[in-house]
């Protein structure tokens, strides 16, 4: 009763003390901002004997549904956030692993001029992210945020240093002791046109940084002496002169037997360069790239998609059409060599090819093979477990082609009221070692898109998209329609069929067709979508996508504020 | 115990009241992010000198948010004789494309400046869940308006409201 009293009385006290220190509050809540946002992605399924998708295979789980709510609250230079996630039961495609639901994602920071601390669970990317990228892509329901501390810290303009450590998010586990790795990281960038005041408006524009990232993980291994620590280094420059730019980083990892890499003690290493010229109405961009055994994770024995510690970007457009992303690269983290090269040009307004309101054109090829590998001696053979694995001639080129893809898009409005794109595509695609499975043919495909809009009125749009597909490996030619009408800024409407017309196998000549509609208002949108989808990156009604093959009815609810 | 709740409750509803009666504006976060030219930019930089400001959320993956930029720059010209308005569009592209972004605009000639937030540090500071995504701030700097979502035609009503906020008008909520 005591306590009681006590509360009471302070309580009491704070009620009347409000009156005293409401200037202070009010100021208190005028600078407090809190923000979030919403979003539930739902599917019920229905049983769809043409997708091999039947009643006791989805068994009760009749109903996905994916959500997460986000909060951040700022005062000045503090500020603090939480997400809850709930995956009661995962959509189909996502990790089963997910299931369950909490708040994975809790931080508080404060922010000065020329200092930061984070702790909780951050987000952080060195450079390319070679040796440390950790992110959240919730249309993949992939998340390897660091929960630790993170530092930086900007003694002058131009110079700036990054620490972090911590332990990587793992679907819903809590950190054990030696159950995953530890990791350690610092990172330094140099502005040479901030710090030397001769160079502030030099044309030539210099940036040089370099970091190290070191996990920790106990060997309980029965077999093999594996490192407990292993470190990682990386330099990188940005360089400009004028219309020139060049970007570089490369990377080296210490032996790092993993399940991954099949257990070799084998060094790793990374390389990327990127070069472009541009100016008004012309870019043209060259890229090289380099992986060699460079998976780096915060437990060497997972192979699911989680726990990376490096970020290895594939070098391949990432494209959007239905057909055109039916065969997505993925980067091969044990090896690969590659290069892309893009030319952007506007033809000019007025001009004889450009008409009276200029065309884009948009020139890519880019290609990625194996590696080279040799055996180490003669009585190893190459990937050996527990050995050094294999050498390799870093500029060298292995005969497999991993990826190939020649694409040419045109972009061009005919008239206030016409206006398409236009795409040629040439690819080859390895599926046995891009979807691992070994056996399988090179896919060879030429892809067609026409995409057509028609503005009826300044707000409502009639689009039309026809796309084919033509290979004679794999599922063989596809061919699909997608109508879509919009009224801006609220609706759009959509119907879209793709159709597997070309399977050798006639029972699979599948008709994947759904329809579609959405509501926008602000930042609020609901989407429904009803019929078969395709396992893809799906792009209607203004947004784009991720999307895992099923049959029924889909939606998608979210917001912020 | 009774009084205890109502104790609570009243000083909530006082803290609740004097929130309700101040104007509550949103304030950009401040968020390093590069320049096309891997220069470190600081998201409090995006100013206009009391003019309005469009910020839009963007990649090279996503379709509708090309279109929705093709149609700022064929406007903007007009845009900013008539208003002043500046337009940064912000690319979430990641290290994947990043340094494809630079060659992509020249050969778009897109008029308005163009940065990269490569891991999202900006887009999840702004809460944005997916793009195109826009922002509209008003001379001050406090983001007045926002949408998802771009549909053909869309770039005139965000014009409508651009116009009332270089007037000075307040938008109604």
């Amino acid at each position: 009763m005591k306590r009681f009293k006590f509360i009471f009385l302070l309580l009491f006290l704070l009620t009347f003390g409000i009156k005293t220190v409401n200037s202070q509050i009010s100021d208190l809540i005028n600078r407090s901002e809190v923000h979030g946002s919403f979003e539930i992605d739902g599917q019920y399924y229905q049983a769809d004997n043409a997708l091999g998708i039947t009643d006791s295979l989805l068994g009760g789980r009749k109903l996905g549904l994916n959500g997460f709510g986000n909060i951040t609250y700022t005062l000045g230079k503090f500020s603090a956030g939480m997400r809850y996630e709930a995956y009661l039961t995962p959509i189909a495609g996502f990790d089963p692993a997910l299931e369950g639901n909490g708040f994975p994602y809790l931080w508080a920071a404060y922010n000065d001029d020329n200092f930061s601390v984070t702790v909780g669970n951050f987000y952080e990317q060195f450079g390319s992210g070679f040796v440390l990228r950790t992110y959240e892509e919730w249309a993949l329901g992939y998340d390897n945020s660091l929960n630790g501390v993170r530092v930086t810290y900007e003694p002058v303009k131009g110079l700036l240093f990054k620490a972090v450590y911590g332990t990587q998010r793992y679907f819903w586990d809590k950190f054990e002791k030696n159950d995953l790795g530890i990791v350690r990281g610092v990172d330094a960038e140099m502005n040479f046109n901030d710090l030397f005041k001769a160079m502030s408006n030099s044309k030539f524009r210099f940036v040089l940084g370099g970091s190290m990232v070191s996990k920790f993980q106990v060997d309980e291994n029965p077999i093999y002496k594996l490192p407990e620590n292993v470190a990682s280094f990386a330099g990188r420059a940005n360089i400009g002169y004028g219309k020139f730019n060049l970007s570089t980083e490369y990377a080296y990892k210490i032996n790092d037997p993993s399940a991954i890499n099949n257990y070799i003690y084998k060094e790793g290493q990374a390389f990327i360069a990127s070069a472009s010229y541009s100016t008004k109405g012309l870019g043209i961009f060259a890229q090289f790239k380099r992986i060699d055994n460079f998976s780096f994770r915060s437990d060497r024995d997972v192979t699911a998609n989680a726990l990376d510690i490096s970020y290895l970007p594939p070098i391949t457009e990432s494209h959007t059409y239905a057909l055109t992303s039916m065969y997505p690269y993925a980067t091969q983290p044990n090896g690969e060599i590659g290069f892309q090269f893009q030319v952007n040009y506007k033809v000019p307004k007025k001009s004889k090819l450009g008409g009276k309101y200029g065309m884009g054109i948009e020139i890519n090829y880019s290609q990625i093979n194996d590696i080279v590998r040799n055996k180490v001696n003669d009585t190893t053979a190459i990937n050996q477990k527990g050995t050094l694995g294999y050498t390799s001639d870093f500029l060298k080129f292995g005969d497999q082609i991993f990826w190939r893809d020649l694409h040419i898009t045109i972009n061009k409005k005919f008239s206030r009221k016409v206006k398409g794109i236009f795409q040629y595509m040439y690819q080859t695609y390895d599926i046995a070692t891009i979807e691992g499975h070994p056996g399988e043919p090179e896919v060879n495909s030429h892809i067609a898109v026409a995409d057509v809009t028609y503005k009826f009125t300044s707000t409502k749009s009639l689009r039309m998209e026809v796309q084919g597909l033509w290979t004679k490996e794999d599922m063989g030619d596809w061919a699909a329609v997608l109508l879509e009408y919009t009224i801006s800024p609220h609706w759009f409407f959509s119907i879209t069929d793709q159709y597997n017309y070309g399977n050798s196998v006639v029972a699979d000549q599948t008709h994947y067709f759904s329809a579609a509609f959405g509501y926008t208002y602000k930042t609020t949108r609901f989407q429904f979508t009803y019929g078969r989808q395709r396992e893809g990156i799906v792009c209607v009604g203004g947004v784009c996508r991720q999307v895992p093959a099923a049959s029924g009815l889909s939606f998608a609810i979210s917001t912020n504020f | 115990m009774k009084n205890l709740i109502l104790v609570s409750l009243l000083s909530l509803l006082s803290l609740a009241a004097v929130s309700q009666n101040s104007e509550k504006n949103t304030n950009l976060p401040s968020v390093n992010i590069k320049t096309l030219d891997g220069q470190t930019f600081n998201t409090q930089d995006i100013t206009n000198d009391g003019k309005p400001v469009i910020i839009s959320f963007w990649a090279l993956w996503c379709k509708p948010c090309k279109k929705e930029l093709d149609a700022f720059n064929e406007n903007y010209e007009d845009w900013v004789d008539e208003t002043g308005v500046k337009v940064f569009a912000i690319s979430i592209d990641d290290s994947r494309s990043t340094a494809k972004v630079l060659p992509f605009v020249s050969g778009k000639d897109w008029e308005f400046e163009v940065l990269l937030d490569p891991n999202g540090d900006f887009k999840r500071a702004l809460n944005v869940n997916m793009i195109p995504h826009t922002f509209l701030l008003d001379g001050d700097g406090k983001i007045v308006y926002q949408h998802t979502s771009y549909y053909e035609g869309g770039e005139f009503e965000l014009y409508e409201l651009v116009k009332k906020v270089a007037n000075g008008e307040t938008l109604g909520k």
